[in-house]
């Protein structure tokens, strides 16, 4: 009942969600008896890949043809699915990021297996095979039972520790059938910002609402997240009206986050906002209004005006960090 | 060229979600069902397409997997302005099932461009689109934030880590929508509501699917610990806080 993990990389090297997701593979693999291969796809060099080791790998795929490098959830698909029959694997662990949304889905029906998506935590039982898996915008949860024999999890960003123990796993090269390699979509244009945190992979996220009252307001917001070493976030009526840009949308609609703490800064917490943060470990919750509902969901208030509290955050921070 | 918006019917979302029976579903009194947000966006842009003639979009259909019941939400979507609809008479057990099923109607209907919903609201799956397209063996597009028609080129802008990607897709294929499809839902006027009454939902029986997944147990999550109030006067207390109680910064 071997565990096979896709381990993403971003130009060549891996992030906290990939060792997150080792670690989580590996804890899957001791529940089972079982051990696990971390498949790798695109150019990644020998240092890096010894990374998944010391998180649990046993051994380690690389398929690192030159013509994997651009991203196919076809032809990724394909690749995961094959190293999956190839290794006997029985459960397979991809991140619930972007890239898994794409894949996940295509592999299932390859594999016909089912998929756990979204999980936050190990699998509840192995017989049934049993996950706990978020439903209706976090308002309930549900233990949803895996029949097929092959299963998929999609893990949730920041939501298993990456445990490190120094482990030499072996690295072989994984050849990959060329009647796989990518097809007949054209990427016309890619643009990128770099240096970014980004809002999905920060620990950290200070979010404004309409209570900051003006776009011109965001200032002190920005220079707490940059204290913090954080990212910027906001709700849907400020990216509306084009305060922020969309993509800083947290909400059902928008980005689904799980920080480890979120400072909503005039927000009042209506049930589309908390959909998309209440994974968060902790919630910080910062406005005019002692009733907003914002506050059941927080478990630290500040009943006050953002503008006058924000920049003494800001000094704070920049003590503690002398 | 024919798009098929696939549409979900989901509780209001701003639903109290009420469990029932063992807490093996949910307490579907009271609720108000209304199209899933994403697959209401998507339909909104496949009109805007039909609409414009240099598109060469001819028609918008939408597909439900559903019982009878959920037929307001198609009738709904037909007001919005959708050309035909068509639902397949089951309950929708899994992802697999329901992407199973729209896949068969796909194939005997033939459609250039299919949409559907990042997830929906009650399931939060992210599958199904993904799975029609692994059904049929075409492309797809996931996270699409944008998508226009250029001299017969379907041209999908989709967000990636950090930024956009804009790519040529061949029809056939999936498009995965998300926000930024279509900046406002579609409001159903006056007009399409008369229009829809009368227009005819045609009806699939299912294939024989087995589900790969079920639902054993639902449970509402623990709450959370009561808010711990800090002086506004002194919120530096808030980080020594965060810094040595929660120990998050």
């Amino acid at each position: 009942m071997s565990v096979l993990v896709y381990t993403e990389n971003w130009d060549g090297k891996f992030k906290k969600l990939t060792l997150e997701l080792v670690s989580y593979a590996a804890a899957v693999a001791k529940m089972t008896g079982s051990s696990v291969t971390a498949l790798s796809i695109g150019k990644v060099d020998e240092s890096e890949l010894r990374k998944l080791g010391n998180y649990g790998a046993q051994k380690i795929l690389s398929a690192d043809a030159d013509q994997l490098s651009v991203f196919d959830s076809q032809a990724y698909a394909a690749i995961i699915s094959e190293a999956a029959i190839k290794q006997g694997a029985k459960i397979i662990v991809i991140s619930n990021n972007n890239t898994g949304k794409a894949v996940a889905p295509r592999l299932s029906v390859r594999l016909k297996a089912g998929v756990g998506s979204g999980v936050s935590k190990l699998p509840l039982d192995i017989n049934p095979f049993t996950v706990y898996k978020r439903t209706y915008s976090g308002n309930v949860f549900a233990h949803v039972v895996i029949k097929s024999d092959i299963k998929i999890l999609t893990l949730a960003q920041n939501s298993f520790d990456p445990a490190e123990t120094p482990n030499n796993a072996a690295i072989e090269k994984f050849d990959v059938h060329s009647e796989i390699l990518p097809g007949k979509t054209k990427r016309r244009d890619i643009q990128k910002q770099s240096g970014k945190i980004l809002l999905t992979d920060a620990d950290i996220v200070v979010s404004g609402g309409r209570g900051m009252k003006s776009p011109d307001n965001w200032a002190p917001l920005v220079e707490l997240a940059s204290a913090l070493g954080g990212a910027t976030a906001c709700s849907r009526p400020v990216s509306d009206e084009g305060w922020r840009p969309n993509e800083e949308h947290t909400g059902q609609t928008g980005k689904i986050i799980a920080p480890n703490v979120y400072i909503a800064v005039g927000i009042s917490g209506a049930t589309q906002h908390l959909a998309g943060i209440s994974s968060s470990k902790y919630i910080v919750a910062i406005n005019t209004d002692k009733d907003a509902p914002i506050f059941e969901a927080a478990q630290y208030g500040i009943v006050g005006d953002a503008m006058k509290v924000l920049p003494k955050l800001v000094a704070a921070v920049k003590e503690l960090k002398k | 060229m024919k798009i098929l918006v696939c549409i979900s019917n989901v509780p209001d979302t701003t639903t109290k979600i009420k469990l029932a029976e063992g807490n093996s579903t949910i307490d579907t009194a009271g609720i108000q069902w209304v199209i899933n947000p994403w697959d209401e966006l998507s339909l909104t842009r496949a009109l805007e397409l039909r609409d414009d003639a240099a598109s060469g979009i001819k028609s918008v259909t939408v597909a439900h997997v559903g019982p009878a019941s959920s037929e307001p939400v198609i009738r709904k979507a037909l007001a919005i302005g959708a050309d035909e609809a068509i639902r397949v008479n089951a309950n929708s057990p899994d992802a697999y099932y329901v992407a199973a099923q729209l896949a068969e109607v796909i194939k005997k209907e033939q459609f250039d461009i299919i949409l559907c919903g990042i997830e929906s609201s009650d399931y939060n799956g992210s599958l199904v689109g993904g799975m029609i397209s692994e059904f049929l063996g075409i492309p797809s597009a996931s996270g699409v934030s944008g998508i226009k028609i250029e001299n017969g080129t379907a041209v999908v802008t989709r967000d990636i880590d950090g930024g956009k990607e804009i790519l040529e897709m061949p029809v056939p294929f999936v498009a995965v929508v998300q926000k930024g499809i279509a900046k406002e839902p579609k409001i159903a006027a006056m007009r399409g509501i008369m229009l829809a009454r009368t227009k005819q939902i045609k009806v699939y029986e299912p294939s024989a699917v087995e589900p790969l997944t079920n639902i054993s147990v639902l449970e509402k999550p623990a709450p959370r610990s009561a808010c711990r109030f800090i002086d506004a006067e002194n919120p530096g207390q808030l980080i020594d806080l965060l810094r040595n109680e929660a120990k998050v910064i």
